[in-house]
């Protein structure tokens, strides 16, 4: 069998419409990163444990990297880039540089999409229930309580 | 990864076609959270990927008076986001909400993880306790198999060549019922079960005998094992039979087979489906009385 032809994919990534052609087999991480330009989404693990290409799909975040990026045909992406708005940072990436939540920051990205899936659906929660929401994502750095004091920090601020 | 095409076809037919003309060189894609990292790993030399998400029936759920349909692809954030079914099929939900981290509950599905038959998966010995039947299409038509006949070896299952998981069935549990499902592991949150037990009860009207139980182990042998004896030790017997109970354990330990590894050694993991069984036999029994 010869290469796969390329797929046109139409998608929204970060409120703003997209088209590509793309082979059919690279990931969605691949597609944000390399065709779409967008390379504040990292590439960690590449099998699902670290959560640093966390992405939001649709309202849902996943780990871009076990994605297809055929699959977001039709669909909303966000990525970190979609967070801080022409006003400012948004409050997570806020709390995230008051709280010290990050060293290397190659996991920043995907735990900044994964908490505002968070607090997006759930302004308020627990301790644990942030602890337990972010479980899919690694930092080999900070030891996770300077995150997590900032998530509970941004959700603070929030009314 | 190796260059493969993405088919994504409307109906089931289409994609049994798909399935059988490309025999071991395609293989269906829901949440990819197994098939992507085996993909990048080279287990496959593959053709063709073939995305069951366009199927209606793949997606679906039906509950309703006669049982539960999950289909194939659905997600396991979908299982316990529903907070009928959650109360219904509890132990379903204790496997949905602990795959993986919320990413991975995302896509990964209760059908995919029964298709990989992973010894240590943990949503097979749940959907075994909880009477599931895999409702399974080829290119011969449909046929339905016990889920505690479906997996034959680790990675295995009963599946020929053009066959394709269509969906879940579970029949419509008792107002007696409970179920309950636990693992073990050295972390709090996204690891890998070194043994795992699921059980289920249904007990009298009165809620003070044990009418019918299934204990279903994990991560203790080859594939899910059906402890029937384990079950034996508590049909007929008051729901406040500790004996009973411990009994029953004895019996899942003896039923285990399993291997020492990395993850645990085999008297360690015979010593937890001892543990694992008592306490899941008692919270299925809690939750019947509930």
């Amino acid at each position: 069998m010869g290469a796969p032809e390329r797929v046109h994919v139409r998608t929204t990534i970060n409120g703003q419409a997209q088209e590509f052609l793309i082979p059919p087999y690279i990931s969605l991480l691949d597609t944000i990163r390399e065709v779409a330009g967008l390379t504040g989404t990292k590439e960690g693990c590449l099998d699902g444990n670290c959560g640093a290409c966390t992405v939001n799909v649709d309202g849902r975040i996943v780990d871009s990297c076990l994605v297809l990026g055929v699959e977001v045909n039709g669909k909303k992406v966000t990525t970190v880039e979609g967070l801080a708005t022409k006003d400012g940072l948004h409050p997570l990436q806020q709390a995230f540089l008051e709280e010290a939540a990050l060293q290397c920051g190659i996991c920043t990205p995907g735990f900044l999409v994964a908490a505002k899936g968070l607090l997006d659906n759930e302004p308020h929660p627990s301790e644990g229930r942030i602890r337990h929401w972010l479980a899919g994502n690694l930092c080999r750095c900070t030891g996770y309580d300077k995150i997590v004091k900032a998530v509970q920090k941004a959700a603070a601020a929030s009314k | 990864m190796h260059p493969f095409a993405y088919v994504a076809p409307k109906t089931v037919e289409e994609a049994v076609a798909v399935l059988d003309k490309h025999g071991d060189k395609a293989r269906p894609l829901a949440g990819g959270t197994d098939l992507l990292v085996q993909a990048r790993a080279g287990r496959f030399n593959l053709d063709a990927v073939v995305d069951m998400k366009s199927i209606p029936e793949l997606v679906a759920i039906k509950n309703d008076a006669s049982g539960l349909e999950v289909g194939a692809a659905v997600p396991c954030y979908q299982l316990y986001e529903n907070a009928k079914l959650s109360a219904e099929f509890p132990g379903i939900m204790d496997a949905a909400s602990l795959i993986g981290g919320i990413q991975v509950q995302s896509r990964a599905g209760i059908g995919g993880n029964l298709c990989n038959a992973t010894p240590s998966a943990d949503s097979i010995c749940p959907i075994i306790v909880h009477y599931g039947t895999a409702v399974i299409a080829g290119p011969k038509g449909r046929r339905e198999v016990a889920s505690e006949d479906f997996c034959t070896g680790p990675g295995r299952n009963v599946m020929e060549k053009g066959e394709l998981l269509v969906s879940l069935k579970f029949p419509k549990p008792s107002a007696t019922f409970g179920a309950a499902y636990e693992r073990f592991i050295p972390r709090n949150e996204m690891d890998i079960a070194v043994a795992a037990v699921a059980a289920s009860v249904e007990l009298s009207e009165d809620k003070k005998t044990i009418k019918k139980a299934r204990v279903a182990l994990s991560a203790v042998g080859p594939t899910p094992i059906l402890a029937k004896a384990a079950a034996d030790a508590l049909v007929g017997k008051s729901a406040d039979d500790e004996a009973a109970i411990s009994a029953a354990g004895v019996a899942a330990a003896a039923a285990a087979s399993p291997i020492s590894d990395m993850r645990g050694t085999v008297e360690q993991r015979k010593h937890l489906v001892e543990v694992l069984t008592k306490r899941m036999v008692k919270k299925a029994i809690e939750r019947a009385r509930n």
